[in-house]
């Protein structure tokens, strides 16, 4: 028998154990996933709760149901992993043994790594990245009478990077809905460049801001938290002051990947970002938010990348080479407010473009134009997650990038050649 | 990738004018991008750009503020005095490496 431990049981760790069981046979090979929770939230869900969208139970569900048959769940803690004796110890003592290791523990909002961040928590500063963090907002939001709203990015990369754009739009349509929009005062603070993070997107999602009176604070890297005065502090002496500030607090992976060495500077695995597997052993491999692959921290991508991942673990574990390369694939869905929402789609090398998904001309999803029809993808997308992609059945989307429908922009697809700046803009 | 003059000499570099073939830089070259962006390269700036470079020779990837504050021990907030609004940039352009992975 051969054992493979799978470590979280949120997006990427459900789709590996259900897609890989019925493909490893029963008689040789165990499947162990280890995860503390409980439940299984639906992570995009978090992000209604504060405007009283959708219901907790909605984003909720007990987590064994979602485990396909014939995968074993040890529903505990870790506390570090020896890569040499290939075990997992957990915090209760007892240890596991592995033949194959996969890390799937996603990252998690750290608001006690800036200072001043965790006191007010709950208070004055509120995020809406956890499943208690979103219900708080919620119930804050119901009485706040208005005043200055700051939306802020700690430090990237954080989980689901267009989060915060969608929570800034979401905001602004809530309270106009409510009467309230001339009494509010909306920030969206960044220690990006812009409102995104490439060309083309950031400066088509930065006019959004613009048109419904959004101020932008760009390059803004914080120093501290004051609670008391109610002002941001950044590195470079800006001061932001806020009655309600909406924080993204710094993002990080788990803590055991740090006390066994296995994580960067913030608790991520390095992992070839093709195939996943780790730069060290050659016996783990890491999937989803846990890994430091350049691409953004989303389910989309926890998708795409185990649909590469599947084929390659077979391989792999049979000692062939592993036969396909994960291209970064995101495909993210952005609530713009009052039933409208856009699309991008991109990879490693190509930004998000405009054009049409998934089906030239015809689409019908447009990309990075606001349409009624993007917002209904992503009402339906919550169906699909629990019923399709969970499960770790085949949606009819490729796994990788395709440029069809999508419109390149006139450097790459024109004859003319651009010349760099002599100095990278704002440098100087 | 484009070929451009830095200090007299060919230097690949990327859209935004980063440069992007390491092994094309030297410390002289470091002391031109410096003076591109204003500045007069101490003792202490040196360091961090050496330890940037070191860095990137083991690490294949441009050190992040974060990083050079936890490996190399220079606080943020003294990051941002030596090179001012921007530090994460600025080092890296000067030190000849690629811009820093922020995000994506």
């Amino acid at each position: 028998m051969r054992n493979l431990v799978v470590l979280g049981a949120g997006t990427a760790g459900t789709m590996v154990v259900n897609k890989l069981r019925p493909r490893l046979p029963d008689d040789e090979w165990t499947i162990t996933v280890v995860e503390p929770s409980p439940t299984h939230f639906y992570q995009p869900g978090f992000l209604f709760l504060p405007f009283g969208g959708l219901r907790p139970s909605d984003v909720a569900k007990p987590l064994r149901p979602t485990l396909t048959r014939g995968v074993r769940l040890v529903p505990a803690a870790v506390d570090r992993v020896d890569p040499e004796a290939r075990l997992v110890r957990l915090e209760d003592g007892s240890e596991l043994g592995y033949d194959y290791l996969v890390i799937a523990t996603g990252t998690t909002p750290r608001p006690e790594e800036t200072p001043g961040m965790a006191e007010g928590m709950g208070d004055s500063v509120h995020e809406y990245y956890t499943y208690t963090g979103a219900n708080a907002l919620a119930a804050t939001l119901a009485t706040w009478p208005g005043g200055r709203m700051v939306v802020h990015i700690t430090e990237m990369p954080i989980k689901c990077p267009v989060a915060p754009l969608e929570f800034t739009f979401l905001a602004d349509a809530w309270f106009t809905g409510r009467g309230i929009r001339d009494e509010v005062e909306i920030t969206y603070v960044t220690p990006l460049p812009g409102a995104f993070t490439k060309p083309i997107s950031s400066q088509r999602l930065g006019d959004m801001l613009t048109r419904r009176g959004i101020a932008i604070e760009p390059d803004f890297v914080v120093e501290q938290v004051d609670t008391e005065a109610r002002t941001l502090t950044a590195y470079d002496g800006r001061e932001i002051p806020f009655d309600l500030l909406v924080t993204v607090p710094l993002n990080m992976g788990a803590d055991f990947i740090g006390r066994s060495g296995l994580g960067d500077d913030l608790n991520y695995v390095p992992v070839d970002k093709h195939t996943l597997l780790s730069t060290r052993y050659d016996t783990i491999f890491a999937i989803g938010d846990a890994t430091n692959i350049p691409a953004s921290k989303a389910g989309s991508v926890a998708h795409f990348a185990a649909d590469v991942f599947v084929p390659n673990f077979l391989a792999h574990v049979d000692g062939r080479p592993m036969p396909e390369r994960f291209d970064g694939h995101a495909n993210c869905f952005i609530e713009t407010g009052h039933g409208r929402g856009l699309l991008i789609d991109f990879n490693y090398e190509t930004e998000p473009l405009t054009g049409v998904y998934p089906l030239p001309v015809v689409g019908p999803m447009s990309l990075l134009k606001e349409t009624r029809l993007n917002h209904w993808g992503k009402v339906a997308f919550r169906w699909i997650y629990w019923h399709v992609l969970l499960p770790g059945r085949h949606l009819p989307v490729t796994a990788h990038m395709s440029m069809v429908g999508k419109k390149a922009p006139p450097a790459v697809s024109a004859t003319t050649t651009t010349t760099p700046p002599a100095v990278p803009a704002g440098l100087d | 990738m484009t070929v451009t003059e830095i200090g007299g000499r060919q230097v690949h570099v990327d859209a935004e004018g980063f440069m992007t073939e390491p092994s094309e830089w030297d410390e002289a070259l470091g002391t031109v991008l410096a003076s591109n962006i204003g500045m007069e390269l101490t003792e202490a700036h040196w360091r961090l750009i050496r330890f940037l470079r070191e860095d990137f020779a083991t690490q294949g990837e441009t050190a992040t503020t974060r990083r050079v504050a936890t490996v190399a021990g220079v606080p943020t907030k003294e990051q941002f005095a030596l090179f001012p609004k921007k530090p994460a940039k600025k080092m890296a352009y000067i030190a000849g490496l690629p811009k820093p992975r922020g995000c994506v």
